[in-house]
């Protein structure tokens, strides 16, 4: 569906270029659901506006739904769908009007359109504003009338940028509903863009993270965060106990980012002591490992055995920020706020 | 492609291509207007500025010499070609917004021909245009505007020519200035106010140094204006008629080219 080479996009800006997108490969069969991740000013939205056909491509090729973006712009433009980043709508007109021009634009006959119309209303919660003029609508209504645009053909490959940006939690889940679902009863493959760890991570059946403009890392997020980031283990030991206990967990073959901490006493509570004992604080021992779960009770029996008393255990799983962050030693959070 | 989900790829309808360029042409349009015919707002704000210079400059000229009989006949033509100017030289604006918003973005990627956009567009301004020339035409007939059925009928069609040219110019300027609304003001302004002030609309440039008059012979719009005075006074055999048809007719085609060229290349 989507199979790029060395996709590139230079921008000129005073003079300077900014290389926003450096050669990416990019293969997506039909039917599958990949979220391109990654912090503003990645190269997200430069990579989804050529393969949308709206920029040429400074290098590099891209064929889209079977359609060379740059020999065959209008056979691409028939079969895919764009959300884009910013408002679709133009504020002066109708609701309705633009969703059936928007058929109409695609080709499809007025009765066609205004049924299509008609169906997108409903299913998105847009009816009671149809009659409205764009500019009138909340931020939320409007990105749903975006996401309404971009259907109205029932486009065989569906590109979103950022689609979830503005929508409450009902209006999200509601739209996550409605990308399943057009998943599963059209098998419509579906390129969408995000900077949501979550969203990525329970939504996206392929994970592409995107970073200055190279893809860095591309798999399902289980798998991206199994062999990239592990789970991470900590055990609260005694005071003083820390560099014993660090020794022992070392001896576990997947063991990595072996780091010892301080609590300091009621820092975590009464648990923190050990019953009997004076509240002096403890030690704490944090190291990444594959297969979490299956490794703790190990660890504490070996704990055990050297006679250090295991205060606290706790597994985190990983989320795809320790991916982005075990990758470019940035955490996603991070590049974000810097970058926006 | 095993899929069925891309009902809508067109297929060349009954009437072939050209059939579909003109279908593709009216819902551009159609989309244009729709808003106009709620709240022709477009249509009242581009009115203002000439109905200004009617109201405060036109009386000024009531004892000039060598504007022949009535000063309103010799005003009005000129002012319907200056809201060409003005009114219709500002229709790319509505393209930054556009550009700006992201609606525009939306529309390049729906596999429209790229050239009706811009014919659609330009259309819904020319017509926009025509409605003001009549409105203004039929306002001044109770102040001593002779109608002449068929030279207005015809000035009003040269006006909708030119408006095509200036339309599509502004458009292509949109589209070349990249998001900057400052750029396109300051360009749009430096190209009107002298295209203006030598195409005689105001005062007769043959009443100026001899530079000037020089100068006014390079500015396309004069011989428009020149035509338009023709055919107001009911004179459409008149050489200048001609002369304008052709200046109007070469504004239409340049502002054309460029403005389809702009919205083919146009990369957001
Ligand atoms: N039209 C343009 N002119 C100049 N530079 C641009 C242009 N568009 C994008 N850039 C630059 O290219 C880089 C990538 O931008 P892009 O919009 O693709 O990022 P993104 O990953 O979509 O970010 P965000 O999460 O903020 O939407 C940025 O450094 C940006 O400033
Ligand atoms: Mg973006």
């Amino acid at each position: 569906m989507i199979h790029t080479r060395g996709l590139t996009r230079h921008f000129r800006v005073k003079g300077e270029v900014v290389e926003a997108v450096r050669g990416i490969d990019i293969d997506v069969e039909e039917g599958e659901l990949v979220a391109f991740l990654g912090p503003n000013g990645a190269g997200k939205s430069t990579s989804l506006r050529m393969l949308t056909t709206l920029l040429p491509p400074t290098a590099g090729t891209a064929i889209v739904a079977g359609c060379d973006i740059r020999t065959d712009p209008l056979g691409a433009r028939r079969r895919i769908g764009y959300i884009g980043q910013g408002r679709g709508s133009g504020d002066q007109f109708r609701v309705r009007d633009e969703l059936v021009f928007q058929g109409r634009f695609h080709g499809l006959s007025r009765a066609a359109a205004r049924r299509r119309a008609d169906e997108l209303l409903a299913t998105l919660g847009l009816e009671a504003v149809a009659t409205r003029v764009a500019s009138t609508l909340s931020g939320g209504q409007r990105r749903r009338l975006d996401i309404a645009l971009g259907l109205m053909h029932r486009p065989e490959l569906l590109f979103l940028d950022e689609p979830a940006t503005g929508l409450d939690p009902h209006n999200r889940a509601n739209l996550w509903e409605h990308i399943r679902r057009l998943r599963e009863e059209h098998g419509t493959t579906i390129f969408l863009t995000t900077h949501y760890l979550d969203e990525a991570d329970t939504m996206a059946e392929r994970v592409m993270i995107i970073d200055h403009g190279r893809v860095i890392a591309d798999d399902t997020p289980e798998r991206l965060k199994a062999d990239l980031a592990g789970d991470r283990i900590t055990v609260t030991v005694g005071k003083g106990e820390a560099a014993r206990a660090a020794e022992i967990a070392a001896r576990i073959p997947t063991a990595h980012e072996i780091t010892t901490g301080r609590q300091a006493p009621d820092a975590a509570g009464p648990a923190a002591a050990a019953p009997g004992r004076p509240d002096e604080g403890a030690d704490t021992v944090t190291f990444r490992v594959k297969n979490g779960p299956a490794v703790l009770p190990e660890l504490v029996r070996a704990l055990d055995a050297a006679e250090l008393w295991t205060v606290a255990a706790e597994v985190r799983r990983p989320t795809l920020d320790d991916v982005f962050l075990a990758l470019t030693g940035r955490s996603l959070r991070e590049s974000d706020q810097e970058g926006a | 492609m095993t899929t069925t989900t891309a009902t809508a790829v067109t297929a060349p309808g009954p009437l072939g291509r050209a059939g579909n360029f003109l279908r593709e042409v009216g819902l551009v349009f159609a989309r244009e207007i729709s808003p106009e015919l709620r709240v022709p707002i477009g249509l009242i704000l581009g009115m203002l500025q000439p109905l200004v210079f009617l109201v405060l400059f036109g009386p000024l000229l009531g004892g000039m010499p060598g504007l022949g009989g009535s000063h309103w006949q010799w005003f009005v033509p000129g002012i319907l070609v200056m809201i060409g100017m003005f009114g219709t030289g500002a229709a790319g604006y509505g393209v930054l917004v556009e550009a700006g918003g992201g609606s525009l973005e939306r529309v390049l990627v729906t596999p429209l021909s790229r050239a009706a956009m811009l014919i659609g567009r330009t259309l819904k301004e020319a017509l926009t245009l025509l409605v003001q020339g009549a409105l203004i035409t039929l306002l001044m007939a109770p102040f001593g505007l002779r109608i002449h059925v068929a030279g207005v009928a015809a000035g009003l069609a040269l006006l909708v020519v030119v408006g095509v040219g200036v339309g599509s110019l502004s458009f292509a300027l949109a589209l070349a200035v990249k998001r900057s609304p400052s750029l396109f003001w300051a360009v749009q302004q430096f190209a009107q106010f002298p295209l203006l002030l030598t195409s005689g609309v105001l005062l007769p440039v043959e009443a100026g140094p001899a530079w000037l008059a020089a100068v006014s012979r390079f500015n396309p719009f004069t011989y428009v204006v020149d035509a338009e005075r023709a055919l107001f006074a009911g004179d459409l055999a008149a050489p200048a008629a001609g002369y304008g048809a052709l200046a109007a007719a070469a504004i239409a085609a340049i502002g054309l080219a460029l403005g389809i060229r702009g919205m083919r290349r146009a990369t957001l």
